[in-house]
């Protein structure tokens, strides 16, 4: 095994770690003031990168204005389920919230896969990003840096956002006992789209990012959920740092496994899901409630 | 009766199924400080909810300084002016307590400044950082109080401020709620302190089975002393 195989292969780990951690941030955003566990953030995943698709395919708009409207098409998109959709089940079990994002991933990912087909479309990389730097020990693709860090500054940007600030502060307020803040003269069913908003968004942005590294395909968001869950599962549901640090690590340690037992590559973050679930089964970040 | 910041008429309120609430009346003027005393479970915590509006089913009329409020959510009852002190004091645990304290916005000019605050609340001066978990019954309660006294609300409903507090604590806070009156602010108290409420109230309702079923002025107390303590059961 090479050093350049290794290295290529921990920061395709770390990229897909920073899908991970994107999209269950924003579960955990979601789930903490809506207890909704939102099955839904696949299909917002894979919006992202199809709204940035065609973006350029019937617009002629490129990469980096779509980085901005294809989340906020996403966000959109989210915000009038939440008002329309999601509001009603707020009062009832939190498997009917579960049930109902589940039912509208598979019609948002089944009219995807009716129009497009399920081969997939090519997106290319910005002009700005081709090429890339040879450090020594690795050749670095530019566009694959960006994703890097781009997912990372996002991430912990929402992380100090939330904890850090005073629009944080009414958010974690809101997740503890709703009814009181709003007696308090703030607006929560409104934080509460706008949060949804940000949380799907996040899945938004991760699909553009994406797009070119991987194909623009229908089935991208059912492909990626299913980790995703699984890390949210290791995290511990809710926790907004326990989900970016989850994320990473996982991302990262699936890309070892294909470098050191390539076989185990596919099912590593559920084993050490079924270890964290036996050991912990709140998750490593998680509170009993 | 000076000018009135509260008025409620014939209301009604209901858990779920339940009707809590059967027809409540009254009314508080400007700068006064009135209680609702009673027994455990007559719905005494449930009209303070009700006129907040966090109660969801509720019907009658609830007029804060003029408006009529029983079709408007809470937030929207709050900005006309109002600072709630919930049971159990309502503070967050995953925030600090200057996060806390700060959590309510201003809703008008004329709040207390945060140097008031701390010289009111000396205890709360050091516990800036600390979560609000962290705090002591008592801190927890200047706290919640503290929050509302920042925001410039004219109309504050506390509901059992001394409830489970060491005796010093309540007579701080006794010193607390002459301040707020002194400032002219109008103050509705939910009190099973009854001799708490007696120092500082202008009247006290009686409520009995989710209705006001008496009135006792500052003046009467003296002389209806008995029948108070019928009611309360003491």
């Amino acid at each position: 095994m090479s050093a350049t195989a290794l290295f290529g292969q921990l920061l395709l780990g770390l990229i897909n770690g920073s899908f991970y951690a994107m999209l269950s941030l924003g579960l955990a955003i979601v789930f903490g003031l809506l207890a909704i566990v939102n099955a839904a953030q696949g299909a917002f995943y894979m919006l992202g990168a199809f709204f940035a698709w065609m973006l350029l395919q019937y617009v002629g708009i490129g990469y980096w204005p779509a980085l901005i409207l294809a989340p906020l098409g996403v966000a959109i998109f989210g915000m009038v389920m939440e008002r329309t959709l999601l509001k009603r089940v707020y009062n009832l079990d939190h498997l009917y919230g579960l049930l109902l994002t589940l039912g509208i991933f598979q019609i948002i990912q089944g009219m995807f896969v009716y129009w497009y087909g399920t081969s997939g479309q090519p997106y290319n990389y910005p002009y700005e990003l081709t090429g890339g730097h040879n450090l020594g020990f690795m050749f670095m693709p530019n566009y694959r840096a960006w994703v890097v860090v781009a997912s990372l500054v996002l991430c912990f940007g929402t992380w100090y956002a939330i904890e850090k600030t005073r629009l944080g502060a009414y958010l974690r307020a809101a997740t503890e006992n709703p009814m009181l803040v709003r007696a308090f003269g703030i607006n929560v069913p409104m934080l509460v789209t706008l949060s949804f908003g940000a949380g799907v968004a996040l899945a938004g942005i991760a699909g553009v990012l994406a797009a070119p590294i991987y194909q623009v395909n229908p089935l991208m968001g059912g492909n990626i959920i299913t980790v995703v869950f699984a890390v949210v599962v290791i995290g511990g549901f809710g926790s907004i740092l326990g989900s970016i640090i989850t994320g990473l690590a996982l991302g990262v340690l699936e890309g070892l496994s294909k470098v050191f037992y390539p076989e185990a590559s596919n099912m590593v973050i559920f084993a050490v899901m079924i270890l964290v679930l036996m050991v912990k089964p709140v998750g490593l970040f998680g509170r009993e409630r | 009766m000076p000018e009135p910041i509260l008025e409620v008429a014939r209301l009604n309120g209901w858990y779920g199924e339940s009707h809590v609430l059967h027809g409540v009346d009254l009314k508080i003027g400007q700068g006064e400080v009135v209680t609702i005393v009673g027994r455990n479970g007559v719905g005494k915590t449930t009209t303070l909810r009700a006129i907040m509006g966090i109660l969801r089913r509720r019907e009658g009329s609830v007029k804060l300084f003029g408006a009529e409020t029983i079709r408007m959510v809470p937030e929207k009852i709050a900005k006309l002016g109002v600072g709630y002190v919930p049971e159990e004091r309502g503070i967050f645990a995953s925030l600090t307590v200057t996060e806390n304290l700060f959590l309510p916005p201003i809703l008008a000019p004329g709040g207390m400044s945060v140097d008031e605050l701390y010289t009111l609340f000396p205890n709360l001066k050091d516990r800036g950082r600390s979560q609000g978990s962290k705090l002591s019954g008592g801190e927890q309660q200047m706290l919640a109080i503290a929050r509302v006294l920042r925001t410039g609300a004219r109309f504050l409903i506390l509901d059992e401020p001394t409830e489970g507090l060491a005796p010093v604590i309540v007579q701080q806070i006794g010193r607390v709620l002459e301040t707020i009156k002194s400032k002219g602010l109008t103050v509705l108290l939910v009190e099973q302190n009854f001799r708490f409420a007696a120092g500082v109230a202008d009247r006290h309702y009686v409520m009995e089975s989710g209705k006001i079923i008496d009135v006792i002025n500052r003046s009467e107390i003296t002389e209806k002393m008995e029948r108070l303590e019928a009611y309360l059961g003491v």
